[in-house]
């Protein structure tokens, strides 16, 4: 009798079989768009490659433009780009990761907190364009750094700052509240619990959020073309410390711009081997970021 | 003759969380090196009481705190150097916290805080904090595991340990054994009595029972206002001053 009872305790009922044949098929819509992300990835990716294979070589990287952009490399760009994303960041990044610890464990609520953190919202919405003629008025005019690689990338930097500083926070508030109170019941300073606790265990969301900003920084197009990147340039080949930052410089996103728009007969794989190396160049350093916080993430404490 | 000293005098506390005022003006004294236990049903404002002593009560936006607190008949409110009295007080939080940090580590944060940095005098620290906790014999052998990766009674005695380790002279218990099982418990309160000969302990506990075993004296507080406060064996005994206690410790309510 007991076995009877079994089967038909377990046996399928009606509602059991629907609730199943509905977990299957959400399974299946919910993998299918997740697999509608990777599949334009692939695409451009693949796209693009195939398209840029013939131009595709060390040298390309390397060597300078020539014969007016239409034959040559790309190094003055591709090294002007580095530039431009290394000096931006090296200025954001501690501004907006300072203020963010300010916001999230200095600051009491306030008239000057909210204004601070409406302004951040209200910055991070500006179009890029804008940034631009903020730019060029502010650095370039006003404060007489004149179109420079400082001058873009101090553009550059006004606009990632705010994003810096709201995934900063974010990471920041992850870190339990009892944490900063166990420290606070032992005699600890706001800068020894932040310096000993919050900052160790936030790390990795901080840095993502601030290696996210190279990709934007390094496509972005409209806020150097006002304040530093010109249309062509010759730098010695090879050199990492060719330019200096009162210079102008190229850059992958704008030369990218020019030879499609400006250059008349170029060579076909010559837009499509531009996209590549700004694009490779970016998801190297995304990948390293993931890297980064694999390695920090297996670290985390609790 | 002089009245002796007081090493807790509240007069007067009241506390507001904005407009809801939470205590009602609760005054008491603690004497030196004496267990004093604080019942109550939640949310009748002990654990904020205990924050208005080490003055983490300022932390929190928006509290506003009338009375006068006293360690060592100094306001608390008037020392500067509120790094110093946090020091002087010991504080166990109800539920259990290890820092994420190594269980070595949790203990040595405050003394290294403080600016203790001999590796022997540190070594020695630790192993007399854990060993206060009842912890010691379990962890010793891994101390350079993760606090946030004990189970959460040995993270309450490592709670217990750190609070230990800056050598306060006054030790705050809110409701510490909440996590921890019966037989740890009572280890932990043969500890509490040693400790009682170098330290004042302000013992915060839903325990009726563990306030009878190991305070002098209880106060009954309700909805943040003293029921009453005196000896033990006035407040357990059949008839306390207030009807209200002999309901709540007998188990009559509450």
């Amino acid at each position: 009798m007991s076995t009877a009872a079994a089967t038909t305790m377990f046996a399928e009922t009606k509602l059991g079989r629907r609730k199943r044949r509905r977990e299957i098929y959400a399974k299946v819509i919910f993998g299918l768009m997740a697999l509608a992300m990777v599949v334009p990835l692939l695409a451009i990716v693949g796209y693009l490659v195939s398209r840029a294979w013939p131009l595709l070589s060390w040298d390309f990287l390397v060597s300078n433009p020539t014969n007016g952009m239409r034959r040559g490399g790309i190094w003055s760009a591709f090294l002007g780009t580095i530039y431009l994303v290394g000096t931006s960041l090296a200025i954001s990044a501690p501004i907006g990761v300072l203020a963010a610890v300010y916001l999230n464990e200095y600051a009491r609520e306030s008239w000057f907190t909210r204004v601070v953190n409406m302004a951040v919202v209200n910055l991070a919405g500006v179009p890029s364009i804008v940034h631009a003629l903020f730019g060029l008025g502010a650095f370039v005019l006003f404060a007489g750094i004149g179109r420079s690689i400082l001058a873009a990338s101090l553009t550059l930097s006004i606009m990632t700052l705010p994003v810096i500083i709201a995934s900063t926070k974010e990471a920041l508030a992850a870190v339990p509240v009892s944490f900063r109170e166990a420290c606070w019941n032992v005699g600890a300073t706001r800068w020894q619990t932040i310096r000993g606790i919050v900052l160790p265990n936030s790390i990795s969301g901080i840095l993502t959020g601030v290696i996210l900003q190279v990709s934007r920084t390094a496509g972005e197009t409209a806020p150097i073309m006002f304040t530093g990147a010109v249309f062509f340039k010759k730098i010695a080949e090879g050199n990492p410390f060719a330019y200096r930052l009162t210079d102008q410089c190229m850059a992958l996103s704008m030369h990218l711009y020019t030879v499609t728009t400006q250059v008349t007969d170029a060579p076909a794989a010559l837009p499509y081997a531009i996209a590549v190396v700004l694009l490779g160049t970016v998801l190297l350093v995304n990948t390293a970021s993931i890297a980064v916080r694999v390695y920090l993430r297996s670290r985390k404490k609790w | 003759m002089q009245p002796p000293p007081k090493k807790i005098e509240v007069s007067g506390l009241k506390l507001a969380y904005g407009d809801k005022e939470v205590i009602h003006g609760i005054s008491f004294d603690v004497a030196p090196n004496e267990i004093f236990a604080i019942i109550g049903p939640a949310q009748s404002g002990k654990t904020s009481l205990l924050r208005c002593i080490n003055r983490t009560i300022e932390l929190t936006p928006g509290v506003k705190v009338q009375g006068t607190v006293r360690v060592d008949g100094e306001d608390v409110r008037e020392m500067r150097n509120v790094y110093g009295l946090r020091r002087r007080i010991g504080m166990v939080a109800p539920l259990p916290v290890g820092l994420p940090l190594s269980i070595y580590d949790n203990v040595a944060f405050a003394p290294r805080a403080a600016g203790m940095h001999s590796k022997a005098e540190l070594d020695a620290l630790v192993e007399r904090c854990l060993r206060q906790s009842a912890l010691w014999d379990e962890v010793k052998d891994r101390l350079d595991s993760l606090g946030t990766k004990l189970s959460g009674g040995q993270q309450q005695r490592l709670t217990i340990a750190r609070a230990l380790s800056h050598s306060p002279e006054i030790l705050c218990l809110d409701e510490f054994s909440i996590a921890i099982d019966p037989v740890t418990t009572m280890r932990i309160e043969d500890v509490l009595k040693e400790l009682k000969s170098t330290m004042t302990i302000l013992l915060v506990t839903n325990l009726v029972q563990q306030a009878r075993r190991l305070a002098s004296r209880t106060m009954f507080v309700w909805n943040g206002e003293v029921v009453e406060v005196g000896p033990n064996d006035v407040v357990f005994s059949d008839n306390p001053r207030n009807r209200k206690t002999y309901e709540y410790v007998s188990g009559i309510f509450g």
